[in-house]
């Protein structure tokens, strides 16, 4: 039971530092920045919260970014297009995609969100969104590969709040009572920019947590204020990174750095959805050679949900094995790179690398917990279903 | 009259009638969140000081429980295995963890009172 020993004097911290600590809020070290891990309502009751209400998420420690280009936003799609599969030229104004950066081996070297602003009154660009743990890595890839005319704008200065949950936008629309309908327009990845009171806003209909809900960027100097105003209403409290892993995890959604890196391969993740339809006839990004070869043969590996039985979470790192015949442990055939308790699923959830061969649903496995097998089996994602606000069709 | 006991690993025993209860502190649990898992060591079992016997896990992490004494394990909590939230909620009564029988009362007598565990809380370790 030892408890860690962490220097914090060297972490940076977003602009709401003070406002969690005055919350009760335990912080802790996260891609450099000292951040809430929790507060004192404790995870399982913040997770739970965010399903049945509206919880609030300090997210200001992700990279924000503009790309903006005086010739025409097309030539800085293009320009980022060089960078991932994701169809940015696609993108229509006040739409946001999910994208990833992948190398020259196919790998992935991050994932981010990525919105077409064009017709902004503050002017055409492309807002990204990119991981904490990447965001000095993202930013000079992207920086280093513009051409001349195409402006790469770093916004530190910004703070980004995520409001998850059932209850989020009724919240939005008591805070703003001008931007309500605009907030109840806003379909699921759609993007506007809002007055929010005193605030003017970036407010996306998307999030981390499989909730309906909002991603919204503030700047800094007005983030504490505006978290106050929520955190006024009733129905929403203040959530932290363990309830944001949990809920994610239960949305089977990936984390950079545990479920996907420079060693998977889009194909291998499972997210060959991200990729773009004309950009999978062109095959003109980076690592295009893997992910082709990969789509035509079928990959080695497979991102899988996958849920143990009983009550015992399983881990990252935890061996996943072929389900014993008898009592022998069969062949190590992968490995969970998220898992723990997911207080909505009611049980252990957990996410990895299965050999394609048993990477069908209810294929059963065997875990190799803390020196034992668990029994478990492929399970389909997400382990709870999404309540995303989809535009009517 | 029983007497508790604390370990540096925030684990307290208490001793009844020489045997020994044990289960974590108030502090332990808080630290660790909310409880979703807890193994304990089977009846029967002869454990040795500092060995991990026991495994509580949390929304977030896992961790081990060591035997604050050597002797032989008698009795488990099977009540927290089916709602390990009862730690959090009861961690010096109905949360206990196991009773052993200690082979050598001076362990007993080594481990830190109730003055010296809050000290070392206090501490930070």
């Amino acid at each position: 039971m030892a408890e860690e020993q962490v220097p914090t004097e060297e972490l940076r911290e977003t602009p709401l530092a003070a406002l969690h600590r005055e919350l009760g809020a335990r912080m802790v070290p996260f891609a450099g920045y000292a951040m809430p891990v929790q507060y004192p309502a404790g995870i399982m009751a913040e997770h739970l919260h965010c399903r049945a209400g509206a919880a609030l998420f300090d997210v200001s420690h992700m990279g924000q970014g503009e790309l903006s280009c005086a010739a025409g936003l097309e030539q800085a799609a293009a320009a980022l297009e060089r960078l991932t599969p994701a169809d940015v030229l696609g993108l229509r104004p006040g739409r946001q995609r999910y994208a990833l950066l992948t190398g020259e081996e196919g790998g992935i070297l991050d994932d981010f969100m990525v919105t077409n602003l064009a017709g902004s009154a503050n002017g055409d660009r492309l807002f990204l969104v990119v991981n904490a743990s990447r965001k000095a890595h993202d930013f000079e890839r992207i920086g280093a590969a513009l051409p001349p005319g195409v402006r790469l704008r770093r916004r530190e200065d910004r703070a980004l709040l995520a409001l998850q949950g059932p209850g989020a936008a009724g919240a939005l629309a008591t805070l703003a009572p001008e931007a309500a309908p605009a907030v109840a327009e806003l379909p699921f990845m759609g993007v506007t920019e809002l007055r929010l009171g005193r605030v003017e806003a970036i407010v996306s209909r998307s999030g981390y947590t499989g909730e309906d809900g909002f991603e919204i960027s503030v700047p800094g100097e007005q983030a504490e204020g505006f978290a106050r105003d929520l955190l006024a209403l009733p129905g929403v409290l203040p959530a932290g990174l363990g309830a944001r892993d949990s809920l994610r995890l239960e949305a089977g959604l990936c984390l950079y750095g545990s479920d996907i890196d420079e060693t998977t391969s889009p194909v291998e993740a499972a997210l060959v959805w991200s990729i773009g339809k004309r950009r999978r006839t062109a095959w003109d990004f980076p690592g295009a050679e893997r992910v082709r070869a990969e789509l035509a043969e079928g990959p080695r590996r497979l991102r899988v949900g996958i849920r143990p039985e009983g009550r015992q979470p399983a881990r990252a790192h935890t061996p996943v094995q072929a389900a014993p015949g008898g009592a022998t442990i069969g062949a190590t055939i992968g490995e969970v790179t998220s898992g723990g308790f997911g207080p909505s699923a009611g049980g252990p959830v957990a996410m990895g690398y299965v050999a394609r061969a048993q990477a069908a649903d209810g294929t059963p496995l065997a875990l190799s917990v803390r020196g034992r097998s668990l029994p478990a089996a492929v399970a389909p994602l997400p382990f709870v279903p999404h309540r995303y606000h989809r535009a009517r069709a | 009259m029983a007497e508790t006991r604390y370990t540096k690993d925030h684990e307290w025993v208490r001793l009844e009638d020489g045997v020994a209860v044990i289960g974590i502190t108030d502090h332990a649990q808080n630290a660790l969140g909310d409880l979703v898992f807890v193994e304990l060591p089977e009846p029967g079992r002869t454990v040795t000081l500092g060995e991990a016997v026991a495994v509580v896990e949390s929304v977030k992490a896992a961790s081990d429980v060591y035997a604050p004494l050597t002797g032989r394990v008698v009795e488990k909590n099977a009540a927290i295995e089916e709602d390990p939230g009862l730690v959090n909620r009861e961690p010096s009564t109905g949360g206990w963890f196991f009773r052993m029988e200690p082979a050598d009362p001076a362990d007993f007598d080594a481990l830190l009172d109730a003055e010296a565990y809050a000290a070392h809380v206090e501490s930070g370790a």
